[in-house]
């Protein structure tokens, strides 16, 4: 930028700049509350670590070999994980709502989590990509979270197409999502029932796996997994951060501009979906997160996404990072999957959405 | 000549709307695109932009033909302003800078932002340049999609009903703007309307669509009563008065 330029910047170009610097505040300010949460979180738990020592450990520095061993095989990786589904849900909720000019569309609220859930069951019991044990409560060991991962993928990018061919012929009014959305949460939960009511005792108990999501589930290796699928597709949104604000702006309007906007919105849902399902299939459904974050988002910064996109990631990480950590407190000695608890969080938020209509 | 418009036919799905539509437009000259409701006036305008497909017939913009232009670069040659914007909750300065959008790589320049500045300053929409556009009235919103369309620098501006939410005064003031932009940056616009007189004091040529298809293409001077009466159906005189044509139902 040539310096003698910004002088004859007049003062709207100055009031402008004032306000985006405004939601770059607030962004940093997200992401430092962030960072002292995830030390709050790490240390708190059945057993109880000092901050600083926590910090301490991050740093590389071992304080004692008890705390090394939770903090790195515990603590740290659910972390990162709710990290990092918050951000991965957040985002595609908030993208979902753009590209279908919805305030209702979320993985969960279409019914595309659901559908990812039974594709990830349908891949453990008929396909075999995986054994299940009766040895930990529910736990599920996925021997192959490519096929796993896959075949959540398959399903839910088959909510999708049936998505997009509605908005095609019907456009995209709330009352039209909701009603899809609630037709393949449904079918898809059918199915979940479905596979349940021929699995074996031990199948069975394990099936509650993706019924209610838990971040405590991932390990490092799957966290990384989650972790590249995510970033990439947080990449992929931001390079599409100007067409979301045209497709803000009327279909014809971004047409005008010279956006594709079938292309970006295929392309979106194609992302978002391929997140919610990797996400679904390591850690069962999340709800509500992504309906919820972009939202809270929204309030803060509007709804430019060069700042939503990266405000709302932040936001669904600091709120399932927060959740995770009351539900893995509150009913001690017992760890609540934070499912439970966004469900709670989550429903009223909806039909408080639903009761102020279109923007709020 | 900017703008060549050859044989083109639209239809939707079953509903035939134009047929043989030819006409073509100078450098620097405003057509207006007359005609009653349901003519299919905003349908031409959309297949100018290519955001509708003509089933047949070709149009060039600058000898460049439009149908086969990546959607980009028509956005690069084109600023388009529909007949009804929707609100959406960005300010009126984002919505304005989208119009930069055609032009930019991976983000906007200070250029971006000095452009938009004085789009806005020529505009006179100073006092709502950081509101948000959800919570603006029909006639602002209806200025921010033209300071839109002019912000994107195009060769050629496509106004649907540019003034059909504007009061008497916003009227002739953006019709002022517009016809100022096209005299002194080189660029044309094609606008349909419904208030003929202001479509004689500020357009050049007169583009009268009857059953889908062109029943006269006029300059000033030529625009007759008959035609009037043929294309809406109601008797009209001609009166000058001071030097501007007025149309009046008798
Ligand atoms: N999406 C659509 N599908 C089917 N028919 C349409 C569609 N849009 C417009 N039409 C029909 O095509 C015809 C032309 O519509 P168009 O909007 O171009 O008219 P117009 O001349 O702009 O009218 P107005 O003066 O009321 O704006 C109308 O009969 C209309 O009903
Ligand atoms: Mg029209």
């Amino acid at each position: 930028m040539v310096k003698g330029m910004s002088v004859k910047e007049g003062d709207i170009a100055q009031r402008y700049r004032e306000h985006t610097g405004r939601k770059r505040t607030y962004i940093m300010a997200g992401l430092a509350l962030l960072a002292v949460m995830t030390v709050l979180s790490i240390a708190t738990g059945s057993v109880d670590i000092p901050p600083a020592d926590v910090i301490r450990t991050l740093a590389g520095y071992s304080v004692s070999v008890t705390w090394d061993s939770i903090i790195w095989n515990v603590r740290l990786p659910q972390v990162l994980t709710a990290i990092v589904a918050g951000a991965g849900l957040a985002v595609s909720g908030v993208v979902m709502q753009s590209i279908l000019r919805n305030p209702l569309g979320s993985p969960f609220t279409l019914g595309i989590s659901n559908a990812a859930a039974f594709g990830a069951a349908f891949s453990v019991i008929i396909l075999g990509a995986g054994s299940t044990s009766s040895r930990v409560g529910d736990a599920v060991t996925i021997s192959n979270p490519y096929l796993t991962t896959a075949s959540a993928f398959v399903f839910a990018m088959l909510v999708t197409v049936i998505i997009l061919m509605f908005v095609r012929i019907r456009g995209t009014t709330p009352e039209v999502m909701i009603l899809v959305g609630v037709a393949m949460g449904s079918l898809f939960t059918a199915g979940t029932m479905f596979l349940q009511y021929f699995a074996d005792d031990v199948q069975l108990a394990s099936m509650v796996f993706w019924t209610f999501g838990d971040t405590a589930r991932a390990s490092w290796e799957e966290l990384g997994l989650i972790t590249i699928i995510v970033a990439v597709s947080i990449v992929h949104f931001m390079l599409n951060r100007w067409k979301y604000n045209a497709i803000d702006a009327g279909d014809e309007i971004a047409k005008g501009l010279g956006v594709n906007v079938e292309r970006v919105r295929l392309w979106g849902m194609i992302w978002s979906s391929l997140v919610t399902a990797i996400i679904v299939a390591f850690l069962g459904v999340i709800g509500f997160i992504g309906l919820i974050c972009p939202h809270m988002a929204r309030r803060i910064i509007g709804d430019d996404h060069r700042f939503l996109i990266t405000g709302s990631i932040v936001m669904g990480s600091l709120l399932l990072l927060c959740a995770d950590t009351v539900a893995r407190v509150m009913i001690q000695p017992y760890q609540l999957p934070v499912a439970i608890l966004t469900s709670f969080l989550g429903a009223p938020t909806f039909i408080y959405l639903i009761l102020k209509g279109r923007r709020i | 000549m900017i703008l060549e418009v050859n044989g083109v036919e639209f239809q939707y799905r079953s509903k035939e709307v134009l047929t043989d539509i030819r006409f073509q437009l100078k450098k620097n000259e405003i057509l207006a695109i007359l005609g009653p409701n349901g003519v299919g006036k905003t349908t031409l305008l959309k297949c100018m932009n290519a955001i509708l497909k003509p089933k047949s017939g070709t149009i060039l913009v600058d000898k460049e033909d439009v149908l086969k232009l990546e959607q980009i670069d028509i956005a690069r040659r084109m600023g388009y302003v529909p007949q009804r914007c929707e609100p959406a909750r960005l300010t009126a300065f984002d919505a304005i800078l989208l119009g930069r959008m055609p032009h930019i790589k991976w983000n906007i320049s200070p250029e971006d932002v000095m452009l938009v500045e004085a789009t806005i300053k020529k505009l006179h929409l100073e006092d709502m340049a950081l509101r948000y556009i959800d919570e603006l009235s029909g006639g602002e919103l209806q200025k921010v999609g033209i300071a839109r369309a002019i912000a994107q620098n195009p060769k050629l501006l496509l106004l649907d009903e540019p003034t059909s939410s504007l009061d008497l005064k916003n009227q002739l003031e953006i019709l002022n703007i517009i016809r100022d932009v096209v005299r002194k940056e080189h660029v044309s616009a094609v606008m349909t309307m419904h208030d003929l007189n202001l479509a004689f004091r500020y357009a050049d040529k007169f583009l009268f669509l009857k059953d889908g298809t062109i029943f006269a293409a006029v300059s000033m001077g030529d625009v007759t009563p008959q035609i009037i009466e043929e294309v809406y159906g109601v008797p009209v005189t001609i009166q000058n008065y001071m030097d501007v044509s007025v149309v009046i139902p008798v």
